[in-house]
């Protein structure tokens, strides 16, 4: 199982001095802390998008390449990367570049994004969000497992003959992780590919995305990927830790009091029972991320939401060091004794190209010469099948 | 958990389930004490064909907290999620009022505001309100009757609204029966489960609904543009 935090890039003012960080300070402080969660033992580290301010993060893929060129370990990955207002084309190419950079260490969450005036913004109507969402991942899927696409749909322009380049490391794409809170069509989506499920698991009663993992879980199992509980499941949270359970609420009140994402008509002890959000000492953290597991089965990833609503970042890599050193440890022996046998791994790039290749080589796509049009032929690699030709367009 | 799915020719001998909306806050309420009295009426005229029925009461007053948590929060919890489920079970519903300002109280719109958009589709429904004057007597037929248009619910063509003075007319009690007949009979023809049955999937609805709160994959509608859209479907061919 993995264990790692996951942000969404906001810039916020900290209550308790007034202090508000620059841009400048906050793109910074996002490497720091992504370098500390690699330190402090944690698996993932994850970064939303967003296009408007007060957040930071219009393009994850930038940070993350180059959080891969000073990690060894950690599997970088988003929170979410907008499937519906991004180019699937693009999205293709600058993930499969950066896997590339990162050796593997990447994957992505795809989620359609809630901010109306993005999709304007974009030349898109947030009232197609969800046929984006879905038309542009069928795209996303075949750019990253077909070297050569012919493709037409409602919302793109059609494609013909063409090749999303590099092709995934290893030919493996990034597993792709599809983020959902309360649209069925997304999770018949990943369980119709085999992808991951992801619910952010934040700012609702505990519980209440059961039935959304359920289904996927149940239509992973339809699509003979295997059985429920080998589907692959991810949930967010979020923690605040301190030694005493007091101080944690102490020091965290000021920025949940301040913080616009919460219904303040009731408390923040009512929120930390009868949410996922999880305030108190280590042990406490670990009870309740013991009772996700609990309430939604074995699953395969943890992301906690750590860094946000103007917490310096000295208290973040403090709570980093902790969640490190006094919570994952012992969630990963909990949750491995009590984990059935059944219950998938979470996957990697390394289980992936084991899962196709076994223990041949994988495949490192080689192209043909440049004949200077580059789009005549069958595909542009050597070692394609020429019994797939590409269809071009008839010219009359 | 609470079964919701309304199928009124598999229990025929089942109790046949009467939910009173209260909003008044009073003690005693008149607009309660209205309710009461339909339903009341409903029973008898339901049992004097030998259909057996009870009566459970929701009244918003005590809950009054948590709907406003859950207008901020979007999500009903405790006593109001019960207070859903036991609507999403009710064969009849009785919705009374008092009249606030000339218009329904606050806290009843706010209650239907939390309620899941297709938990009344095709529920047999009165209407009923109470006001200190009769100048307020098309409240009901101006506010409540859209409202529950929009829910989709089978409100009856008799609606009871009194005033003071009505409390002392034997027309009040005339209007109290034809309600109560048109509600027990919309429950003992069973129509409500003839129009969902047939057509539950044509409306609108949103996933984790407590209209049917175990109808996650089991019922739900795979034939649609999207979900072929999610299995992938081209959206070119879904929409042409």
């Amino acid at each position: 199982m993995q264990f790692g935090i996951f942000a969404v890039s906001d810039i916020t003012q900290d209550p308790t001095t007034g202090y508000t960080p620059s841009e400048a300070e906050r793109i910074d402080a996002s490497v720091k802390i992504a370098v500390k969660a690699e330190e402090v033992g944690l698996d993932v580290f994850a970064m939303g998008e967003h296009h408007n301010a007060p957040f930071f993060s219009s393009s994850p893929v930038t940070l993350l390449a180059h959080i891969a060129a000073l990690t060894h370990r950690i599997i970088l990955s988003t929170s979410t990367t907008l499937i519906t207002t991004n180019d699937p084309v693009r999205i293709a190419e600058e993930y499969a570049m950066a896997q590339h950079l990162a050796k593997g260490r990447l994957d992505i969450t795809l989620g359609r994004g809630n901010t109306v005036p993005v999709y304007p913004w974009f030349g898109k109507d947030i009232r197609q969000g969800l046929p984006l969402a879905l038309e542009n991942y069928n795209l996303l899927h075949r750019l990253w497992s077909e070297d050569v696409v012919d493709w037409e749909g409602t919302f793109r322009t059609p494609l013909q003959g063409f090749t999303s380049t590099p092709r995934p490391l290893d030919d493996v794409a990034p597993f792709v992780w599809h983020g959902s809170i309360r649209t069925p069509e997304i999770a018949e989506q990943a369980a119709y590919y085999g992808n991951g499920f992801f619910a952010n698991n934040l700012f609702a009663p505990n519980g209440h995305f059961k039935p959304l993992v359920d289904f996927y879980r149940k239509r992973f199992a339809h699509y003979g990927h295997g059985t429920e509980e080998q589907a692959i499941v991810g949930l967010g949270g979020q923690a605040f830790i301190a030694h005493r359970s007091q101080d944690a609420f102490d020091a965290y009140r000021p920025y949940f009091n301040s913080a616009p994402v919460y219904d303040h008509s009731i408390s923040l002890e009512q929120w930390a029972e009868a949410s996922p959000l999880s305030v108190g000492s280590p042990q406490q953290i670990i009870d309740k991320t013991l009772e996700f597991r609990d309430v939604f089965g074995d699953y395969q990833r943890q992301l906690w939401l750590m860094d946000h609503a103007g917490l310096p970042l000295g208290m973040v890599l403090d709570q980093l060091e902790l969640l490190g050193s006094e919570v994952v440890p012992v969630l990963r022996k909990e949750m491995a004794a009590r984990r059935s046998p059944g219950a998938a791994d979470a996957p990697t790039h390394e289980s992936l190209v084991r899962a196709k290749y076994g223990d041949a080589e994988p495949r490192q796509p080689r192209p043909n010469a440049n004949r200077g049009d580059n789009v005549t032929g069958t595909s542009p690699y050597q070692d394609s099948d020429p019994e797939r030709p590409a269809n071009y367009p008839v010219l009359l | 958990m609470s079964t919701t799915t309304q199928n009124l020719t598999d229990t025929p001998d089942e109790p046949r389930r009467i939910v009173i909306v209260n909003a008044g806050t009073s003690d005693p309420s008149s607009s309660r004490m209205l309710a009461d009295r339909i339903a009341q009426k409903t029973i008898d005229q339901l049992r004097a064909q030998g259909i057996p029925a009870s009566v459970r009461l929701i009244d918003l007053g005590p809950l009054a907290g948590e709907i406003a948590h859950a207008i901020v929060s979007g999500f009903p919890q405790g006593a109001l999620l019960d207070a859903v489920h036991q609507l999403a079970a009710a064969d009849g519903v009785i919705v009374a009022t008092p009249v606030y300002k000339a218009g329904m109280s606050g806290l009843l719109k706010s209650f239907v505001d939390v309620l899941d958009n297709d938990l009344l589709i095709a529920k047999p429904l009165v209407l009923s309100a109470t006001a200190g004057t009769a100048r307020h007597a098309l409240v009901i037929d101006d506010q409540l009757r859209s409202l529950f248009a929009f829910m989709r619910s089978l409100t009856t063509p008799t609606s009871v609204f009194a005033a003071p003075e009505d409390w002392a007319d034997p027309a009040l009690l005339g209007r109290i029966e034809r309600a109560a007949n048109e509600l027990s009979a919309m429950i003992a023809t069973g129509i409500s489960a003839a129009i969902t049955g047939k057509v539950w999937d044509k409306y609108q609805h949103s996933f984790g609904s407590n209209a049917r709160p175990d109808g996650a994959a089991a019922e739900f509608n795979f034939d649609t543009d999207l979900m072929r859209l999610a299995t992938g479907g081209s959206s070119v061919a879904a929409h042409s």
